[in-house]
């Protein structure tokens, strides 16, 4: 109970605290964007062929949201950092907070508003990329955005107290997003690897992710990828929250 | 007692070599005084404090805190605690009010509760008209202010300040003892570090000076300045240092000597005398060397410090740790 209620208190102030501050909506809507208007046109020929058999945009589009949740996530453990620096996080840790909600409660700030950038991406790819919706998908890929964000909130948070510099944390967390992304079949299908490639992106959480994406928006809810991202990015979500609750209790800041 | 700790120790490993931190700390902390913990930069004075209010476990010894063994009940220590940190605890895009409503909410008041309690503490610190303002457009002594304020949102027993006047220009600095005086009358104890020795001298009630992870003395400040004689003579002399001391050493007002080394520039080398009326000891002292027709190169006079209580107990000086930091 008592858990619950500072998770809602630390989770409330994280809120207030992002829409005082609407700037963080826009950057991180403009790197998606940027590739909706300046990549995805190079894709529209090759509708229709390997890797693409559902449409260009349509196999673009669900890997350009899933790759919007990954960067937006992955990198909020900077803002952890300028709390720890003015000393907002030791403040908060002598109190009696539970320890648990001052990580839980943040990280659903994050996937609050990766959801928001989420659903405002997918109402702009609509007349841009010129994709037909099929909310049923969208709905329940949402699920899958829930997850990839609390996972890599968690992660991102955990780093980050650990760490304690922002000189450290952006090349450690940029060593890891980078061939995440790469390996995750956003920008060109894995369907198009060499086998080899493809065998290191079957290890890649996201690369499910990316895929269950897809099989959503096309409206196949019965595709393989779908449970199997739930599994893996839950799984390894509920994995990287327990780490990260330990490394807020102890963490010597 | 509100405070007792039983050589409470911390050792950090850092690149495979342990640091003691602390070696074994013994304190007593009385209701409703302002205690201060007087050392130079890298004593163990942050430390203590921080395993005194749960926010690292000590290695060794045991403490207890409010009626709170340590160890055993962190959640009873915290309701009764208060903690100020040196980099405050506040930033950027809030408001002073929703801080302290959210602080209050964390020690589990409701939002009614919270809300009125932070109107008290505004007025009381004198926020009322910045209340509603970002943080990040106070001024240092504002921020401060607002820093404490957070601190005592839940009316604790015990209040650690963590190095509270680093930082502040002289006026806010003054400002700032009168609030932490403000507070123990209203019944709040205090625990603070400080590295000032005019702040340890002029607020607290009590002192405890450590070095190197260890008490070396305690007590209120009076108590400790008389404690190292009445007054200190220093003086100089151009060679036959030796002589001189022991000329001095033997007049029967002289407490103790205390050698300096020479100056390699002057040549001069300074002796320390405590004596128990430098008013009268200085003539005498002149006369005597004039007898054994020592010239004095330098005679300077001063009546206790707490630094010269660190001197005598550490023999160095933390006034001049403080210029070489």
């Amino acid at each position: 109970m008592k858990a619950l209620r500072d998770t809602w208190l630390v989770y409330s102030r994280a809120m207030k605290l992002n829409i005082k501050q609407p700037v963080w909506l826009v950057v991180m809507l403009v790197q998606p964007l940027y590739f909706l208007v300046f990549f995805a046109p190079l894709l529209n020929s090759l509708d229709g062929q390997r890797g693409f058999e559902s449409g260009a945009m349509e196999t673009f589009v669900p890997g350009l949201i899933i790759m919007m949740a990954l960067f937006g996530s992955t990198f909020v453990g900077f803002g952890l950092i300028a709390e720890l620096r003015q000393g907002v996080i030791e403040r908060m840790r002598v109190t009696p907070v539970s320890r648990v909600a001052l990580l839980i409660g943040r990280t659903f700030a994050t996937v609050t508003t990766t959801l928001v950038q989420a659903l405002i991406l997918v109402l702009l790819a609509s007349p841009v990329g010129g994709l037909a919706i099929y909310w049923p998908g969208v709905f329940l890929m949402f699920g899958i955005i829930i997850l990839t964000s609390f996972m890599l909130g968690a992660l991102s948070y955990g780093v980050a107290i650990v760490l304690k510099s922002e000189d450290t944390l952006a090349p450690v967390l940029n060593t890891v997003v980078q061939p995440v992304m790469l390996l995750s079949g956003i920008m060109l299908p894995m369907a198009l690897a060499p086998s080899w490639l493809q065998s290191v992106a079957d290890f890649n959480p996201f690369y499910y992710a990316v895929e269950a994406a897809r099989a959503l928006f096309a409206g196949d809810l019965e595709s393989n990828f779908i449970w199997q991202a739930a599994v893996f990015i839950g799984g390894l979500g509920v994995l990287l929250v327990i780490w990260a609750s330990r490394k807020f209790a102890r963490a010597v800041a | 007692m509100l405070i007792e700790t039983k050589g409470l120790k911390k050792t950090f490993k850092s690149r495979g070599k342990e640091v003691e931190a602390v070696r074994g700390v013994d304190l007593a902390v009385k209701e409703g005084e302002i205690f201060g913990l007087l050392g130079p930069n890298g004593a163990g004075k942050t430390t203590t404090m921080r395993m005194l209010s749960t926010l690292i476990e000590p290695t060794e010894g045991r403490a207890v805190v409010c009626g709170h063994d340590l160890a055993g009940d962190q959640a009873g220590v915290r309701r009764d605690i208060g903690y100020v940190g040196q980099e405050g605890g506040t930033w950027g895009e809030v408001t002073a009010r929703d801080e302290l409503i959210m602080q209050g909410r964390l020690y589990g008041m409701s939002k009614r509760t919270a809300s009125d309690r932070a109107e008290t503490v505004l007025e009381a610190f004198q926020l009322t008209e910045f209340a509603d303002r970002n943080i990040k457009t106070y001024s240092g002594g504002q921020k401060r202010r607002l820093d404490i304020a957070l601190g005592i949102m839940h009316e604790p027993k015990l209040l650690f300040l963590d190095e509270p006047t680093t930082g502040l220009d002289p006026q806010s600095r003054a400002h700032m003892w009168d609030e932490v005086r403000a507070l123990r009358e209203r019944g709040t104890a205090i625990f603070l570090t400080t590295h000032y020795l005019d702040e340890a001298d002029a607020l607290c009630d009590r002192l405890a000076i450590i070095d190197h992870g260890e008490i070396v003395t305690e007590g209120t400040p009076l108590a400790l300045k008389k404690e190292v004689a009445g007054d200190v003579v220093a003086i100089g002399v151009n060679g036959r240092s030796e002589a001189a001391q022991n000329l001095l050493g033997a007049e029967d007002f002289v407490r103790e000597v205390e050698a300096g080394g020479a100056d390699p520039a002057t040549g001069i080398a300074v002796m320390r005398l405590y004596v128990d009326d430098g008013s009268t000891a200085l003539p005498a002292l002149l006369r005597a060397l004039d007898g054994a027709d020592i010239a004095a190169a330098s005679i300077e006079l001063h009546r206790p410090s707490l630094d010269d209580v660190f001197l005598k107990q550490t023999g160095r000086s933390l006034r001049e740790e403080e210029t070489a930091a």
